[in-house]
């Protein structure tokens, strides 16, 4: 069968099984969006690249399954380096597809010509300039196995207009060894010596600690970590970006780590003698300053990526594997060590030093003050009236923290944030991808007004293309994460993080995007609010809660600072150092 | 690899900076020198001496050899990352009693009358070549091992060097005899 080289890609996508796709064409990848007309991909129109990057993350991060999107060449490609560097810091598996000029233009500096495979060499796990019409079904091939397997990550496929318009005789690759990657081969299973060696550790451990990544979720470990769980009776803390691979609501969970993470949590790894790290990768919004955390703690480092284990903090057993094959293998080796002999030692007296901090220091904030909302208390009724399995998507600054630390995760794969990179307007495009993904589930971004100003045109992508999410603006007329620094740390000092409340006019943005536009300015407002926006699901929403701008986010480590000088909130006690 | 097994070697030029060779097949695909460069810089790694060429007749496989800094980073960090890279194949660690290593050196020379049969007669004691003459210079190639070359380099300082070029270092393991 002959193939033009553009047919040839939307048959590849196809066989590999994609059912939607965002995007955007322009005129090198042209040829391309004529056969998307009798495809059976869905192909969502979106208003700005980096939107069709970002849904496709919040599609991937929600179904497991890769996100895809296409872009044409130049600017088209440039503006979705963004979501490719988000993806990467992430780990969330993504395909772009990207137009580029003829191949005998590459390097004359052609209308819209841009190196993106030179651009995105660093941010991607891999990139690829098709340059012969016949590597097409491999490279694709190729592609998604090299973005869904070992750990996950985005690829970009450059190309050419002239390759696109070339013929093929089509072929599909059968098996991974005709993909052409001798130098790829992820690992899974890990050394069952050293898998014996952990088991031993934990044995012996008196204040153990299962540190929770995002590598749970990708290797699809969540049950696997709950039976390891209430095996040994270990306490467990879930980053940011693993929030929900273990369940908030479980009396082992003691919530999330890190700069803005729950003092007990934070506390717990200060003072453990066994950190279980799995599928994380000791960032330092975790570790605070590296070389005061976690003083006497022993640890186990699982992580698919070998390149993790002994990068930051020293591992005393280091093992390379899928998590969710390690936790099985650990288990197995723990059932073979034994009897009926207790996994762990007694860890009674842990868990009343881990109670006692979480009855003096509970995530706290004041709710009496004045007539301002509180932007925590419309995470907790925004909470208290979604489904539990409702997915909630962030932005990023103190809202996504509020929404981390209020929010209860009892899923996996409900939590929708950007964790590594930090990218401002992440939310409403991830919204959109995550409810395409599971148009069954209520999607609820929670954005902060910052954050909302940068890609809020997506909105018309989800009006056009009737995707119902709700978006909830904690609008506090700031940068309110910066707003915090600045006063903390500038001696109140504001530079440049003043926004305003209503410029723009959130609501009549909403309206002329056409969703519905829902405002709430005081405390009574939100509850009546909540309810009307849950109660349309024919169009998006968009509910501008006029928040308190003075409200800061706490628990707090400060940059660079030990997790030993964790502050809590100013009513709070200050623990005692 | 353990820490263990990974020893460093006493660099050639510089003699205190702590170095190490690796030996990476990679890919022969447009970009693969980009790709480990561009490791190399991003991730804060330093690159003391790297050749390339290919390694196989039909041309599908290049040998990177890449003098690390290992003051700059751990090995074990550097060979993990680089083995991240898709293109990349495999990777020897080389440690300098295992390899055997060699570079090139060209080098052109000021002469007077006085000065050129001492830097022919040095050039004969190292065995090296005269590969160019000049009305007052000569170009004279050294190959040999890379404290060798440091040592030529160094009694070449008598004279007045007009251009040095050296390739950096090539290895490979040395031979099991048993």
């Amino acid at each position: 069968m002959q193939l033009t080289g553009a047919q040839a890609l939307i048959k590849s996508l196809e066989m590999q099984g994609v059912e939607v796709m965002f995007g955007l064409p322009g005129g090198a990848i042209l040829p391309v969006y004529d056969p998307i007309i009798d495809s059976s991909i869905r192909h969502i129109l979106v208003r700005h690249e980096q939107g069709a990057g970002h849904m496709a993350e919040g599609y991937a991060m929600v179904t497991g399954k890769p996100g895809v999107a296409m872009v044409t060449s130049g600017p088209g490609a440039t503006n979705i380096v963004t979501p490719l560097a988000n993806a990467y810091m992430d780990s969330t598996p993504l395909i772009v597809v990207s137009g580029q000029v003829a191949t005998g233009s590459i390097g004359t500096d052609a209308f819209q010509e841009c190196d993106i495979t030179g651009v995105t060499m660093g941010i991607t796990k891999h990139n690829w300039l098709i340059k012969d019409v016949d590597e097409i079904p491999r490279v694709v091939a190729a592609a998604f196995h090299v973005a869904t397997t070992g750990r996950p990550g985005p690829v970009l496929i450059d190309f050419p207009k002239d390759i696109a318009n070339a013929s093929m005789e089509w072929y599909w690759p059968t098996s991974v060894d005709d993909l052409d990657l001798p130098g790829y081969h992820p690992l899974t299973d890990g050394d069952p010596v050293l898998v014996r060696q952990a088991a031993e550790l934990i044995r012996s451990a008196q204040r153990p600690v299962l540190y929770v990544g995002g590598g749970v979720l990708k290797a699809r470990a969540a049950e696997a970590l709950r039976a390891l769980a209430e095996r040994t009776g270990i306490p467990v803390v879930t980053t940011l970006m693993a929030r929900g691979a273990f369940p908030d609501s479980h009396p082992q969970c003691l919530g999330m780590p890190g700069m803005h993470g729950h003092y007990t949590a934070v506390t717990a790894m200060q003072r453990s003698d066994l950190l279980i790290s799995l599928g994380a990768r000791f960032d330092d919004r975790v570790t605070g300053k590296i070389s005061a955390f976690a003083p006497d703690a022993k640890v186990i480092h699982v992580d698919i990526d070998p390149a993790e284990l002994g990068k930051v903090r020293a591992a005393d057993v280091g093992i390379a594997g899928d998590c969710r094959m390690v936790i099985s293998e650990l288990l197995s080796a723990m059932d073979a060590a034994g009897d009926s002999a207790p996994v762990t030692p007694d860890l009674a007296p842990w868990w009343a030093q881990l109670h006692q901090w979480q009855e003096q220091f509970p995530l706290y904030y004041d709710h009496s003050e004045g007539g301002a909302i509180k932007p925590q208390m419309v995470v907790e009724q925004l909470r208290d009236a979604a489904p539990a399995d409702a997915i909630v998507v962030a932005g990023v600054g103190q809202h996504q923290m509020w929404a981390s630390q209020y929010w209860n995760f009892d899923y996996p794969y409900t939590w929708v944030n950007s964790g590594g990179a930090g990218t401002m307007g992440f939310a409403v495009p991830a919204s959109i991808g995550a409810k395409v993904g599971r148009p069954d589930r209520t999607v609820w971004a929670i954005d902060g007004d910052g954050c909302f100003q940068m890609t809020a045109q997506e909105l018309v992508t989800a009006t056009a293309e009737q995707i119902p999410v709700k978006i909830a603006i904690l609008n506090n007329a700031y940068l309110g994460m910066v707003r915090q620094w600045q006063e903390m740390f500038y001696a109140e000092r504001y530079s440049e993080v003043y926004l305003s409340p209503d410029l723009p006019d959130y609501v009549m943005w909403a309206e002329a995007m056409g969703c519905v536009g829902i405002r709430a300015e005081s405390p009574e407002d939100v509850g009546p609010a909540i309810e009307k926006a849950n109660s349309i699901d024919d169009r998006p929403v968009v509910v501008d809660f006029r928040t308190d701008a003075f409200e800061k986010v706490f628990p707090m480590v400060a940059a660079g600072q030990s997790n030993d000088d964790i502050v809590v909130h100013p009513d709070q006690t200050a623990p005692a150092r | 690899m353990s820490p263990a097994q990974l020893s460093a070697l006493e660099g050639g030029r510089g003699g205190t900076v702590r170095h190490h060779i690796l030996s990476v097949l990679v890919e022969n695909k447009a970009g693969v020198l980009a790709r480990v460069a561009g490791l190399f810089s991003r991730r804060g790694f330093n690159i003391y001496s790297l050749a390339v060429a290919p390694t196989d007749e039909n041309e599908h496989f290049s040998r990177i050899t890449i003098v690390v800094d290992v003051e700059s980073a751990p090995l074990e960090q550097v060979i993990m990352q680089l083995d991240k890279l898709v293109n990349v194949v495999s990777i020897g660690e080389l440690s300098p009693s295992e390899a055997v290593e060699r570079e090139l050196l060209l080098v052109t020379v000021d002469v007077g009358p006085t000065e050129r049969s001492q830097v022919i007669q040095l050039v004969g004691v190292f065995g090296g070549e005269v590969v160019s003459v000049g009305a007052d210079r000569l170009t004279v190639m050294l190959a040999g091992p890379p404290e060798k070359i440091d040592d030529f380099e160094g009694l070449l300082e008598h004279y007045t060097v007009v251009e040095l070029q050296r390739t950096g270092r090539v290895a490979l393991p040395k031979l099991d005899r048993h």
